[in-house]
């Protein structure tokens, strides 16, 4: 019950935040050239200025910037985002159907560096300085300076052109019809280089910090009491190092969230992947200045969702955290 | 000079410096060995590496020499690079300065501003600003310092907590300083050296971000940038990959010296904290 009320409390605390973020973004956008409505003319094929009128005051952009404002965050309140445009089509809609694909992609690509990168972060401290930790530590850096856009690119050039292994783009197969087991498979097939793409830097830094937080904890009291006490050496690097160890790697989880969304758009404009991320590119290149703010909306909840779940995660991992302070 | 030969002790770290070093010398001999306009027709377009002895890698899909366009764009990366983290570690350093001197109201607004840029994905922001004020070099490389100033922020914030209550400090304080002489003139050169060695981790990642901007075309199009020949060797990468695979290179091997030079200066500069 602890846990909740801390990680609600950390939860009201971001209201604020989202607060501040939407209303920056809001007038930022206000010196952005050209409105909705001109979106909309430039799809009809241009119209007089009467139209323009007619249709700015339909939509309220009339209205004064203090005014607009307060219409927006009233609007966001009951969840509505808006109308796009360009898509035709409300942006919670737009958005909604998009999201799935990056959440997928995001879990994968977590996922894969986080179990990896914990996995080769034991093997590196374990044997620290040997070429095992050199190798591994080397890779990592390489991974980190590694562009993400140019590693999809040759991961496409290698396993798509020239050994055929994986699709090069897309989330599902649409020349073919599956339903059940066999969709999932296609798209878990569609998702792999993606993820890898998406995963790498990602597994470097989690594996640094794992390698680094381990050769810390594993020079503890608490630990050399474990060893003293006779047990072998698989369970003091299990049970006592690698549950203290995981700590900060929790905290990176959130930290990063923000980064992997942002890591999203490129890795989805690379495969074409419908996702969030390319939505947020195309409504930049289409001037959608609705459906840029409802990302920028939607990418602040889940982050601070991913943020609300690490906390949870955080707290059980480490009962010192409920107790006391 | 202890540090100094601490710092070329250590493997990395002197390879980090010779591939930075090599970096720099591209970007200086740019002008001096492709004495033409990097992005004018220089030959047959889609020549492979060696095919031509006048183009050691190659042409790009329009016919540009793409040796020329990798020196003249070490300039540009660099330059990016630099700028964009001078305009970051700046707001960064104001603003933690700030928040950590003050405390109370002062420290809670602004650390609450900074949650809120922390939260915001900072490639969407870069979208943002770059949908509004337009995509030519100077507001991309300022558009990426500003999304990039959180952690110097914290970071310079975390050194003045620690350090304002300093027995200098109050020495100072008692001889009458006002706040800002004592910001500026006394905690902050002693809160500068961590900020700085920071500073690496945020240059390597504007030459990511503005190389990932570059490729999606949202960057200024007119200069020689490694990010936009990736993007023109994606419509080829079906045959001819090595438009893109050689600025890849190019940004790797950059990103990786800035890198490997930061880390060497940080062990060199706090020996304690080396290897984490």
């Amino acid at each position: 019950m602890r846990i909740l009320s801390l990680a609600g409390r950390r939860l009201a605390a971001s209201v604020p935040t989202v607060l501040l973020i939407l209303i920056g973004i809001f007038l930022l956008l206000q010196f952005a050239p050209g409105d909705t409505v001109d979106a909309m003319m430039a799809q009809m094929g241009g119209g007089d200025a009467a139209t323009a009128r007619e249709l700015r005051r339909f939509y309220g952009l009339d209205l004064s910037v203090p005014a607009q404002l307060g219409n927006y965050l009233w609007r966001l309140v009951r969840f509505d985002l808006g109308f796009s445009a360009i898509y035709g089509k409300p942006v919670v809609t737009v958005i909604t159907e998009r999201l799935p694909a990056t959440l997928l992609l995001m879990i994968s690509a977590l996922s894969f560096a986080f179990f990896f990168g914990l996995v080769l972060g034991v093997v590196a401290a374990r044997r620290v300085n040997k070429w095992p930790d050199t190798l591994i530590s080397t890779l990592g850096l390489i991974f980190y300076a590694t562009p993400s856009f140019w590693f999809g690119l040759m991961a496409i050039v290698v396993f798509s052109i020239y050994l055929q292994w994986f699709p090069p783009g897309g989330l599902e197969d649409i020349t073919t019809v599956n339903t059940g087991l066999w969709r999932v498979l296609d798209i878990a097939r569609h998702l792999v280089l993606p993820t890898l793409t998406l995963g790498f830097i990602y597994l470097a830094i989690y594996l640094r910090i794992m390698r680094a937080s381990m050769l810390e904890v594993q020079n503890l009291d608490f630990v050399r009491t474990a060893r003293a006490k006779g047990l072998d050496e698989t369970r003091v690097v299990v049970r006592h190092v690698l549950r203290n160890a995981l700590l900060p790697m929790v905290t990176l989880i959130g930290l990063q969230a923000g980064t992997m969304l942002g890591g999203s758009v490129v890795v989805e404009s690379v495969f074409s992947l419908p996702g969030l991320g390319r939505l947020a590119y195309e409504s930049v290149i289409q001037r959608d200045l609705n459906t840029l703010l409802g990302i920028v909306f939607v990418s602040a909840l889940v982050v601070i969702a991913v943020n609300f779940v690490t906390d949870l995660l955080y707290a059980r991992l480490d009962p010192r955290i409920t107790s006391g302070v | 000079m202890d540090a100094i030969r601490r710092y070329l002790r250590s493997p990395p770290a002197v390879i980090g410096l010779v591939l930075l070093v090599i970096v720099l010398a591209m970007a200086a001999s740019a002008g001096w060995l492709f004495p033409h306009d990097p992005l004018s027709l220089a030959g047959r377009p889609l020549q492979w590496p060696m095919a031509n002895p006048r183009f050691w890698f190659g042409t790009d899909n329009s016919g540009r020499d793409i040796a020329a366009q990798i020196f003249y764009g070490a300039r540009i990366s660099l330059l990016i690079g630099l700028v964009a983290t001078f305009v970051s570690i700046v707001i960064g350093i104001v603003i933690g300065a700030l928040a950590g001197y003050y405390g109370g109201r002062t420290d809670t607004v602004l650390m609450r501003l900074t949650e809120a840029f922390q939260t915001l994905p900072n490639f969407l922001l870069l979208l943002v600003l770059v949908a509004v004020f337009g995509s030519n070099i100077t507001t991309v490389t300022i558009a990426i310092g500003v999304v990039s100033w959180p952690a110097p922020a914290r970071l310079t914030r975390a050194e003045f907590l620690s350090l304002r209550n300093r027995e200098f400090v109050q020495a100072a304080r008692t001889l009458g300083m006002r706040d800002l002489r004592l910001i500026f003139g006394e905690i902050l050169p002693n809160a500068l050296p961590p900020v700085i060695v920071y500073a690496s981790v945020v240059m390597a990642v504007a030459i990511l971000l503005e190389s990932a901007l570059a490729f999606l075309r949202l960057s200024d199009p007119n200069v020689a940038s490694w990010g936009n020949l990736i993007g023109l060797g994606r419509d080829v990468l079906r045959s001819e990959w090595y438009v893109s695979a050689i600025p890849g290179i190019a940004i790797l091997v950059t990103v990786l010296a800035v890198s490997l030079v930061g880390q060497g200066l940080n062990d060199a500069f706090n020996p304690r904290l080396k290897g984490r």
